[in-house]
C-alpha cells in the first residue's frame, strides 16, 4: 500500500522563498505530518514544522494543505489520490519565522486583552454550583485547542494586516463569549466586545466555523449570540437613554 | 564567546504543563519574580493529552469518599512502594486544588445538584474523577494558563508591564542548569541559574536564578510505541542528574493498557481509561471478556466474578463489586499482552475495546467525545458501532527526581520539582486520574517551595563564568564536524554567528533521527512492558555503543529553527534516561507494578522496603570505557539500593493487617494495631 507521493513545501524564511518539490515515500493509515517527518528524517533534516501531541488535541501544527487551512497530524493522506500533489505552506495569516513555522504571537498579545473570569465574590472554593445544561454553552468554547486555523482563515485579517490591532479575530471574540455566558462570570463584557474586540467587524461569513478542526461552531454559537447582546443594548431604548443620561453626567 | 542574552529571575520554572504553571503560579502569588520556560508555544504542553478526569476525594458523587480511601487506593494501586507522604499529602490536598480550579474559570462536568460530577477509574474504589468529557488535561491546562494570564493583566494594571513578574519564555530549551560552588565534597552546588536557547533563533539564554522548578514531564520518547509527545524527552531528569540530584524508582514505567493500535502512524496514541469507566469492556477475538481471568490474589475479593456483578455494579456500588477491567492499568496491560502473545489477539496485535454494544450511540458521543472523533478521524472506525482495537503503550514514568514530599526540593539547594518529572508519589504504579491531582498538589507545594527557599536565602549564588562557556559549547557542539570534536578545541567557534556547515564536510557523523528511532525500538523490544534478564543486560550493551554513536551527532543547517538540532540535544537527555531505565530494571530482582520480570515473576516482600537509587558515577565507581573522571556530555550513572522510609503508624493503621501481609514482611508489621499476637518466628 505504499507509494510515492509528490510533495510541494514552502520552505524559506522572514527575507522570502520558494516552493520545493520532494519526491517522497506514503504508506497506508498516514496523516501529512507523518510524511513531512519522513522528509525530516531522509531528506531535510532542518525542516521546520511545528508540532507537539500528533493526536489533534494540543493544536500546534497548523498550516496550509492545498490552500485550506488544517493541522497536518488530523489531514489523512487517503483523501489524496496517489498522483495528488500535496501542497503544504504556512498559515498565511502570521509573519513566517521559519519554512512551515509561523510567528503566532499575534494571539497571545490578544489573549491578554479579554479581561480574565471574573468569580463572583461571595462564592468559596467548593461553594460553586451550575447546571450541567449551563455550563455546556462555554464547554464548547472551552473545547477550543488554540491552533488558530480560524485566525489565519478570518478575511478579516487575512491580507489586513491594517486590521489587526482592532480585531481580537474569532478565537478571542469566542473566549469574551464564553466568559459572557460562563454561569459564575460576574463581569459586563457586552460593550468591550463591540468597542474593543471588533466584534462589529465580523461579518458572519462562517469561514472560522469551517475550518475548526474541533467542529466548534463559532459563528452561530458564540459571534452571533454575543452579535444579539450587543443589539439588544445598542437599541433597546430604556439602555440608549441610560447610556446618553451616564455620558452627559461623565 | 557567543553573545548570550541575560535574564535574572527568583524562580525559574521549567516546563509549561500543569505542575510548572501550578508552581508558577504559587510563586508569583508569594511576589516573587517568576520566568516559566518551555519548549512548546505556551499552552500545549503534553497535559492537554490527559483525558479521563482528576483523581480529588471530594465526595460529590459517593459521599463515603474520603482521603483516607483514596489514599489506600493510590497505595494499594503503587503496590506499596509509593512514598507515603506524597501519596498522603495528595489525597488530603488534591479537593481543594480542584476548588481552586473553579476559582479561575475551570468548566468542570457537573452533577445534578450542580456540584462537579465525578466518574469511575481503574483502581478508585468510588467515583472520583473530575472531568470534562474526555478531555480534562486541555481544561486543566487552559485554565491555569489563563490564570496567568490574569496575574499578567493584574501586573500590567499595576506596572504598565504584562511581565514586570512573570513572563513565559516559549519554544526555549534549558540544556544546562548552573550551580554554585559546593560546600563539601559531597554535596552539590546550589542552584545558580540556567543556560538555555531559543528555538527559534538559535540564540543562547543564560538565566540566572537561585531557585528552579524542574517540571519538565516524562521520558516517553525513548520508547517507540508511546502515548507521549516529542516533548518527552526526560530533560528534568536528565538535568537534575547533572546537577547533582539524584532519581528513584527509575524501572517503574508505566505501559497504559489501551493505545491505538491501528493504523501504523498512530499506534500508541492514547484511548482514554473513561472508555472503561463508563462501562466499556475489553474482549479477545473468542468475544469473551477476558480480564475475569486475571485478578490477581493480591486484588482477590475486591473485583466482580462474573459478568452479571460487574454490570451490576455500574449502578449499585455497595451490593457489587466492580469490573475486573478496571484493575490497575499494570494489570490490564499484562493481561492485553498475555491474550495477544497466545493468540487471541485483533487483526492488528491488539485487543477489543467494545463500547459500541453497550450504550447508545449519542450516549457515547456526548461521553466520550474526543474518542469518537479521533478514531473516526484517525482510523475510519466509529466507536458507536464497532469496537475499539486497542494495546498497551508506553504512557508514564513513576520513577523521577528524588524530592522531598513537602517541598519538593532535591537534594541540590534549590533545586525543586513536580509532576510526572519528579518520583515516589505513584510508586511502582500510577492510578489513572491521579496525575493532574499530582501535578496540581505538588506543582502548587513545589512553588511554595520554591518561594520559601528563596526568601531565607542570605545570598544568591553567582553564575560562574566557566560554566556557562561549557555549557555553550555542549549546546553548540552538535554542529561541528565530528572529526574536530576531539581535544580541547570544539564548540562555539564553528557555530557561533550563522554557524553553517558545508554538506560536503558530513561523509562522518550520526543522524540524530537514526539514533533516535534506534534507541525507541531498542528501549521498546528490549526493556519494555515484559522484561528478562538477558534482554536488559543486551540493552546495557547496546545502550553502551549508542553512547558512543549520540557523541558523533552532526547537525546540517543552521541554528534557525532546526528540528536536526532540536533531537540531537534531547537525545543526550533520553540516552542516560535510558541507562536509569535499564540499570534500575536489571537490578530489581521481582515484578511489581510498571516493572515486570518474566524471570522473577512474583512479588517479593524483601524488595518492597528498597528502593533504587540513581546518581551520577562517581570517581571510583564502575565507568565503563571511559577514560579519566566524568564525561561531561554524556555522564555515565550508577544505580544502587537503599531502604525506604517506613509509613507512619497511624496510616499504616489504615490497612487491614491481613491486606499488609501480602506485601511486607513480618518484621515490618510488628507494630500494627491488628497484630495482637506475638509475631512468630522471633523475627521481630
Amino acid at each position: 500500500m505504499s507509494y510515492t507521493g509528490t510533495f510541494r513545501i514552502w520552505r524559506g524564511d522572514t527575507d522570502g522563498g520558494a516552493l520545493t518539490d520532494f519526491e517522497v515515500e506514503v504508506n497506508e493509515g498516514e496523516v501529512v505530518l507523518d510524511v513531512l517527518h519522513r522528509l525530516q528524517a531522509t531528506q531535510a533534516p532542518d525542516l521546520a514544522v511545528r508540532w507537539n501531541c500528533k493526536a489533534g488535541k494540543c493544536g500546534s501544527c497548523s498550516a496550509e494543505i492545498n490552500g485550506k487551512p488544517r493541522l497536518l497530524c488530523m489531514t489523512r493522506m487517503s483523501v489524496f489520490e496517489p498522483g495528488d500533489v500535496v501542497t503544504v505552506t504556512p498559515m498565511r495569516t502570521f509573519p513566517v519565522i521559519r519554512d512551515l513555522v509561523t510567528d503566532v504571537s499575534f494571539n497571545y498579545a490578544k489573549a491578554r486583552e479579554i479581561p480574565s473570569f471574573t468569580p463572583p465574590a461571595e462564592l468559596a472554593p467548593g461553594e460553586y454550583r451550575m447546571a450541567q445544561v449551563d455550563v455546556e454553552r462555554s464547554q464548547e468554547f472551552r473545547k477550543c485547542i488554540e491552533c488558530y486555523l480560524c485566525q489565519d482563515t478570518c478575511h478579516v485579517v487575512r491580507d489586513h494586516e491594517e486590521n489587526k490591532d482592532s480585531f481580537a479575530g474569532p478565537r478571542f471574540l469566542m473566549r469574551v463569549a464564553e466568559l459572557e455566558m460562563h454561569p459564575l462570570d460576574v463581569a459586563d463584557r457586552v460593550p468591550a466586545a463591540q468597542e474593543e474586540h471588533g466584534l462589529g467587524q465580523c461579518n458572519i461569513t462562517k469561514c472560522c466555523t469551517d475550518v475548526c478542526p474541533e467542529g466548534i461552531k463559532i459563528t452561530d454559537n458564540a459571534l452571533i449570540p454575543m452579535k444579539e447582546r450587543v443589539a439588544d443594548r445598542r437599541y433597546d431604548p430604556l439602555v440608549w437613554l441610560g447610556r446618553t443620561i451616564s455620558r452627559r453626567r461623565g | 564567546m557567543t553573545e548570550i542574552e541575560r535574564h535574572e529571575y527568583d524562580v525559574l520554572v521549567i516546563g509549561a504543563g500543569g505542575a510548572g504553571l501550578r508552581a508558577a503560579i504559587e510563586a508569583r502569588e508569594r511576589g516573587l519574580r517568576v520566568a516559566i520556560v518551555c519548549k512548546s508555544l505556551f499552552g500545549k504542553a503534553h497535559t492537554v493529552m490527559a483525558e479521563g478526569g482528576c483523581a480529588a476525594a471530594m465526595g460529590n458523587v459517593n459521599d463515603n469518599d474520603s482521603w483516607q480511601v483514596h489514599f489506600r487506593d493510590t497505595m494499594r494501586g503503587g503496590k506499596f512502594l509509593n512514598n507515603w507522604r506524597m501519596a498522603e499529602l495528595h489525597a488530603k490536598e488534591a479537593p481543594d486544588r480542584v476548588w481552586e480550579l473553579e476559582m479561575y474559570g475551570a468548566l468542570f462536568d457537573r452533577t445534578s445538584d450542580g456540584r462537579i460530577s465525578q466518574r469511575h477509574f481503574g483502581g478508585h474504589t468510588y467515583p472520583r474523577l473530575a472531568h470534562v468529557g474526555d478531555r480534562t488535561g486541555l481544561e486543566l491546562l487552559r485554565t491555569m494558563q489563563q490564570r496567568i494570564v490574569a496575574l499578567q493583566q493584574d501586573d500590567h494594571a499595576e506596572t504598565g508591564d504584562y511581565e514586570a513578574r512573570l513572563r513565559v519564555f516559549a519554544e526555549c530549551t534549558v540544556t544546562e542548569l548552573l550551580t554554585g560552588p559546593s560546600d563539601a565534597p559531597d554535596q552539590p552546588g546550589a542552584i545558580a541559574g540556567a543556560l538555555g536557547y531559543w528555538r527559534e533563533s538559535g540564540r543562547l539564554v543564560l538565566f540566572s536564578a537561585p531557585a528552579v522548578v524542574l517540571a519538565t514531564g516524562g521520558i516517553g520518547k525513548s520508547f517507540q510505541v508511546t502515548s507521549n509527545s516529542w516533548e518527552y524527552t526526560g530533560d528534568g531528569h536528565a538535568l537534575a542528574l547533572r546537577a547533582g540530584a539524584e532519581l528513584i524508582d527509575m524501572e517503574f514505567v508505566q505501559f497504559h493498557p489501551t493505545g491505538m493500535v491501528w493504523p501504523p502512524s498512530v499506534k500508541g496514541i492514547l484511548v482514554t481509561e473513561g472508555v472503561r469507566g463508563d462501562g466499556g469492556v475489553l474482549k479477545n477475538s473468542d468475544g469473551k471478556r477476558f480480564m475475569f481471568d486475571y485478578v490477581p490474589d493480591v486484588f482477590k475479593g475486591q473485583y466482580a466474578q462474573s459478568e452479571d456483578e460487574a454490570d451490576r455494579w455500574y449502578d449499585d456500588q455497595e451490593n457489587n463489586r466492580r469490573t475486573p477491567d478496571l484493575l490497575p492499568r499494570d494489570e490490564v496491560a499484562r493481561a492485553i499482552n498475555t491474550e495477544v502473545k497466545e493468540g487471541r489477539g485483533s487483526p492488528h496485535g491488539g485487543v477489543y475495546l467494545d463500547i459500541a454494544s453497550r450504550m447508545p450511540a449519542e450516549e457515547i458521543k456526548r461521553r466520550l467525545p474526543s474518542m469518537y472523533h479521533q478514531f473516526k478521524e484517525l482510523a475510519d472506525v466509529d466507536i458507536t458501532a464497532e469496537p475499539m482495537e486497542v494495546g498497551p503503550t508506553c504512557h508514564y514514568v513513576m520513577g523521577g527526581i528524588h524530592v522531598d514530599p513537602d517541598t519538593g526540593q532535591s537534594r541540590v539547594p534549590g533545586l525543586f520539582a513536580a509532576g510526572e518529572c519528579a518520583g515516589g508519589m505513584h510508586g511502582s504504579n500510577r492510578l489513572g486520574g491521579n496525575s493532574l491531582s499530582d501535578l496540581l498538589v505538588f506543582g502548587r507545594r513545589a512553588g511554595l517551595g520554591a518561594a520559601d527557599y528563596v526568601a531565607d536565602l542570605d545570598r544568591r549564588p553567582d553564575v560562574r563564568p566557566a560554566d556557562v562557556d561549557a555549557a555553550a559549547r555542549m549546546t553548540l557542539a552538535p554542529f561541528d564536524p565530528p572529526s574536530a570534536r576531539t581535544g580541547g578545541a570544539s564548540g562555539a567557534d564553528a557555530a557561533s554567528g550563522a554557524g553553517a556547515n558545508g554538506a560536503g564536510e558530513s561523509g562522518a557523523g550520526e543522524n540524530p533521527y537514526t539514533l533516535h528511532a534506534e534507541l525507541q525500538r531498542m528501549m521498546n523490544d528490549l526493556v519494555g512492558i515484559i522484561r528478562t534478564e538477558s534482554e536488559v543486560a543486551e540493552a546495557q550493551r547496546r545502550l553502551g555503543e549508542l553512547r558512543t554513536r549520540v557523541r558523533q551527532v552532526f547537525v546540517e543547517g543552521h541554528r534557525q529553527y532546526n528540528p536536526g538540532w532540536h533531537l540531537a540535544l534531547d537525545l543526550r537527555n533520553m540516552l542516560v534516561v535510558s541507562e536509569a531505565v535499564a540499570s534500575s530494571a536489571l537490578l530489581r530482582t521481582e515484578s511489581r507494578g510498571g516493572h515486570t520480570r518474566e524471570d522473577h515473576p512474583g512479588l517479593d516482600p524483601d524488595w518492597r522496603h528498597r528502593v533504587l537509587v540513581t546518581h551520577l558515577a562517581r570517581d571510583g565507581e564502575p565507568d565503563g570505557e571511559h577514560d579519566g573522571g566524568v564525561d561531561p556530555v554524556l555522564p555515565r550513572v550508577a544505580v544502587g539500593p537503599a531502604e525506604r522510609a517506613p509509613m507512619r503508624e497511624d496510616l499504616l493503621a489504615l490497612f487491614d493487617l491481613a491486606e499488609l501481609e501480602k506485601y511486607y514482611t513480618p518484621s515490618e508489621l510488628a507494630a500494627h494495631p491488628g497484630n495482637t499476637a506475638a509475631p512468630e518466628g522471633g523475627t521481630a
